[in-house]
């Protein structure tokens, strides 16, 4: 296989990824949020909470429609351009896209067009269960997409049939409870709630500035800032139970992002900071916090994580004995049903390190052919680039930490200073608007570009994985995606700019009437709780 | 746990076939009125209130709609990999065009009417009359050339490769057969455009409708039934021909096939096959009559049972082929060589018997709620809820 193709195809899925990626945040975050807003609308019979819902829902609009829209590219993208990894283990990830579609997809999307058109047609308690179930949906859209990437991360459950030529599930229970899947998907949407939080903080920031849409601001700020504060606690956590299970799934991945070149004495230091040299295999000028890693990765003081060296060298001895399996593998094909049982036990005794083996395709066409400095390449192969994942990662904790200040000053000025925020702080919550996307986006650069040169972890190269199509193929649908999604980004911001501009619609005589209602209320005591509604609605 | 084995592996290839057909049918009828009315807008609705008039009638459900595309995607990845890995990276260029489509179409409907401005609305108004008219010839043309074959072949890894240059992947599908099968989806989708639009509006709008739906469905039932002759004396069928393991190990490799005879002798072998075709011609009739006469309820559902006869009618004379190859009739894909294992296969049908009965049950009532016709006094009182 052309190498370039390989590149094309891998910038091409990464580009529509990430671009996808910018939507789907948001999605996840303000779908509760705004759910959260009704409900206290629904509670109180307060009209401005249901302008709050009816603004932050209008953005929110705004930005589902792209998310669903290059949603749509990630679902058919696998078969276009990857159709042999989509051979190769669609049996077991093409499972949880499907059930995605069945399970979350249908449900967020009939309702999202009920959300907005069926204020008139629902009763206040139907539209908010609306409300709910596009939130629930959104999230168990994610939830089945990180079962299905988790899978390529650590994957469980499942064993290589010679007969079809790829791999088949053996336990749908492992492959839904996979830990790697579990603590992602958690970390995912947490993230994706401080994304929503650090947006509605900054827009009603600014209108706080501007000095006007004060009431829905004040009440956004309350809201967004005690969700946030819990989600960016979340992320931050279930980030480090990531990294705890990293250590026993993907040791690679974790010795690259740290850097760490050789097998430390138990307990490993941090590095904090650093320039790794892949060359050299060193870091300079390193800053080493001693114990840290040791205890962040393995939770003992005992258990020794081994380095990147020691890492290539496990790799080299499994590709020996991938080689093993790969000679069998190719008995059994000749021989199909009259292969000897000692072959299919070698074959299965020997079958979890196949993809090793297929490791050699880039260099040779039969692996049983490579030569000692092939399979030594091979296993170089195994070590990711080290100093972008070691930048990215350090870029996104020092971000993760960063939204917990951010919340924890908001939700303290909001709660225990009467909503009064020095203007310093407004003008910053403007500007750090972008930085959750920056940090969502680098997560999955060190998850995804960590996992290399594996599509499936240990099971499949990312070289062999691509479908056979011509480079102008690819030219072709890159610069169309390039262009048509610029397009795209460009009308959406233009929309939601225009939108922020205009502020929240609100209906002046039916708020002055509740607040009349309101006052009354309190000066009579006319016997009617707060949340009866007045007959005159 | 062998829970699995209380259905049988060749059973259970075959409920997934089926299941195959029921995402394809529940498609073309929920997105195929909204692809329909896309491409009719230009036509039935002259000023932007009508226009806005046509758009809200698919505006609440064009997104549920839009999930059966999307779920058909995912199904066939976990049931029918091997078709999957072939079919959307042979027909690579296609498929960017859909999919171009898919993501301009559900971008117009909602940032429409965001703008006053007249240049922006037309812009999306065109982008809306390509993303229905462009996918409902396309879906067509793709079936056209599944009937035909397609010049894949596998190697002995199972890697799917393709004959030919880049520019007859695309330039390529557009065969005379092909395009006549793109005329039959395409006109099809506009009559069932039409039948829905007769149903959700009034005045002109649905006058216009009906009169362009009655010219829709009688060239879609002429197309069909030339396309049925050209498949009895123009088209090369594929057959089976070595011993048939229904239950065998997901291998198209393992199992011979040879081109030549003709896709109809299905009908000689299992005559009650022919109920699909003629559902197919007597739902068409029926809704062209409907259009006519001004029903409108019945006609939308006579309109669901022709899509139904037609769908199901190419798949099941083709069966139990799914995908043939023309340049190695022994990389054909089938029924019985390129499913998902027995395990996935059992465990994706319990999770679709859970879930699709929810599923129609929670979209006949979003659709219950909004019944009713669209008015030029809905949409011009609630212009800033409404599309």
């Amino acid at each position: 296989m052309e190498i370039g193709l390989v590149e094309l195809s891998r910038l091409q899925f990464a580009m529509t990824a990430m671009y996808h990626f910018l939507f789907v945040p948001l999605t996840l975050g303000l779908s509760i949020l705004v759910a959260i807003m009704e409900t206290v609308y629904v509670m109180t019979n307060r009209p401005i909470w249901r302008q709050m819902t009816k603004f932050w829902g209008t953005l929110f609009g705004i930005n589902f429609v792209l998310g669903v829209a290059t949603g749509i590219t990630m679902e058919f993208q696998f078969g276009m351009n990857w159709s042999y990894y989509s051979h190769y283990v669609g049996d077991i990830f093409g499972a949880p896209l499907a059930i995605e579609g069945l399970m979350a997809f249908f449900l967020e999307a009939t309702f999202v067009g009920l959300f907005f058109f069926g204020w008139d047609k629902l009763s206040k308690v139907a539209h908010l269960i609306v409300a709910w179930l596009v939130a629930l949906g959104s999230n168990f859209s994610a939830l089945w997409i990180l079962i299905a990437n988790g899978w390529m991360q650590n994957p469980v459950g499942a064993e290589f049939n010679p007969d079809t030529m790829r791999m088949e599930m053996t336990s749908f229970f492992e492959v839904l409870f996979n830990e790697v899947a579990q603590a992602k998907f958690v970390h995912t949407v947490s993230a994706g709630y401080v994304t929503a939080s650090v947006f509605v903080l900054g827009v009603s920031a600014l209108y706080l500035i501007q000095g006007r849409h004060k009431d829905l601001a004040r009440r956004s700020i309350a809201v967004a800032s005690s969700f946030g504060l819990a989600a960016a606690l979340s992320v931050v956590v279930l980030g480090d139970e990531s990294g705890y299970s990293a250590s026993h799934t993907q040791k690679m991945k974790l010795a690259a992002i740290e850097a760490m070149w050789e097998t430390h004495e138990a307990p490993a230091p941090f590095t904090a900071i650093g320039f790794p040299d892949q060359e050299a295999r060193e870091t300079h000028y390193a800053l080493e916090i001693p114990w840290v890693m040791g205890l962040i990765g393995t939770r003992s003081l005992n258990t020794e994580i081994p380095g990147i060296n020691e890492l290539e060298a496990r790799s080299e001895e499994m590709i020996r004995e991938g080689l093993i399996a790969y000679d069998a593998l190719m008995t059994i094909r000749e021989l199909r049903d009259a292969t000897p049982p000692e072959v299919r036990a070698t074959f299965e005794a020997h079958s979890d390190t196949l993809g090793y083996a297929m490791l050699l395709k880039r260099y040779v066409d039969d692996p049983r052919d490579a030569t000692e400095e092939q399979i030594a390449l091979a296993a170089e192969d195994t070590i990711p680039g080290v100093a972008p994942l070691f930048w990215a990662f350090r870029l996104m904790v020092a971000l993760g930490f960063s939204f917990i200040a951010v919340m924890v000053f908001f939700f303290i000025r909001a709660s225990f200073y009467r909503m009064r925020f020095p203007r310093w702080s407004l003008y910053a919550a403007v500007a750090i608007i972008p930085t959750p996307w920056i940090a969502a986006e680098l997560g999955w650069f060190v998850a995804e570009f960590g996992r290399q040169p594996w599509t499936v972890d240990g099971v499949l190269p990312t070289a062999l994985s691509a479908s056979y199509l011509s480079i102008a193929d690819l030219l072709i649908t890159l610069a169309g995606f390039v262009t048509f999604y610029s397009v795209l980004f460009v009308i959406e911001m233009g929309l939601m700019v225009k939108y922020i501009r205009k502020g929240p619609f609100q209906d002046v005589p039916e708020t002055e009437a509740w607040q009349a209602r309101h006052e009354h209320r309190l000066r009579t005591h006319d016997g009617q709780g707060p949340f009866a509604t007045n007959p005159a609605e | 746990m062998i829970l699995y084995e209380l259905i049988d592996f060749d059973t259970l290839r075959v409920i997934w076939w089926a299941l195959l057909g029921v995402l394809l049918i529940g498609f073309a009828l929920t997105d195929g009125f909204d692809m329909g009315v896309g491409a009719l807008l230009p036509f039935v609705a002259r000023s932007d209130v009508e226009r806005r008039v046509a758009i809200n009638t698919v505006g609440p459900v064009w997104e549920g709609n839009q999930v059966w595309f999307i779920l058909g995607g995912g199904a066939i990845f976990a049931a029918w990999p091997p078709l999957y890995a072939v079919s959307f990276s042979g027909f690579y260029l296609a498929m960017f065009v859909v999919l171009a489509a898919f993501i301009v179409r559900p971008v117009a409907f909602k940032y429409r009417s965001k703008r006053d401005s007249a240049t922006w609305r037309k812009s999306w108004d065109w982008a809306l009359f390509a993303g229905g008219a462009v996918p409902a010839l396309l879906f067509g043309v793709a079936v056209g050339n599944v009937l035909l074959g397609v010049p894949f072949h596998l190697t002995p890894d199972l890697m799917p490769m393709y004959d030919g240059n880049f520019a007859m992947k695309f330039l390529g599908l557009l065969r005379p057969f092909a395009l006549l099968s793109g005329v039959v989806s395409l006109s099809m989708l506009l009559m069932h455009g039409a039948a829905w639009l007769s149903l959700k509006t009034e005045g002109m709008v649905a006058i216009r409708a009906r009169t362009i739906g009655t010219v829709a469905g009688m060239v879609a039932a002429g197309a069909y039934a030339l396309a049925g002759l050209w498949l009895a004396f123009g088209v090369d069928g594929f057959a089976l021909t070595g011993e048939v393991v229904a239950n065998g190990p997901s291998n198209p490799l393992y199992s011979e096939v040879s081109r030549g005879g003709s896709w109809l002798s299905a009908y000689a072998e299992r005559p009650w096959i022919a109920i699909a075709p003629l559902m197919g011609f007597v739902g068409i009739a029926m809704a062209v009559r409907g259009l006519r006469e001004g029903y409108e309820v019945s006609t939308l559902l006579w309109s669901k049972l022709g899509i139904f006869g037609i769908i199901a009618s190419v798949g099941l004379t083709m069966f139990p082929f799914i995908l043939p190859s023309t340049v190695d009739p022994n990389s054909s894909l089938t029924v019985w060589d390129a499913s998902s294992s027995h395990r996935t296969l059992f465990i994706m049908l319990v999770v679709t018997a859970i879930f699709m009965p929810l599923i129609l049950a929670y979209t006949a009532w979003v659709y219950k709620v909004l019944w009713g016709k669209v008015t030029e006094d809905d949409v011009t009182a609630n212009s800033h809820s409404v599309y």
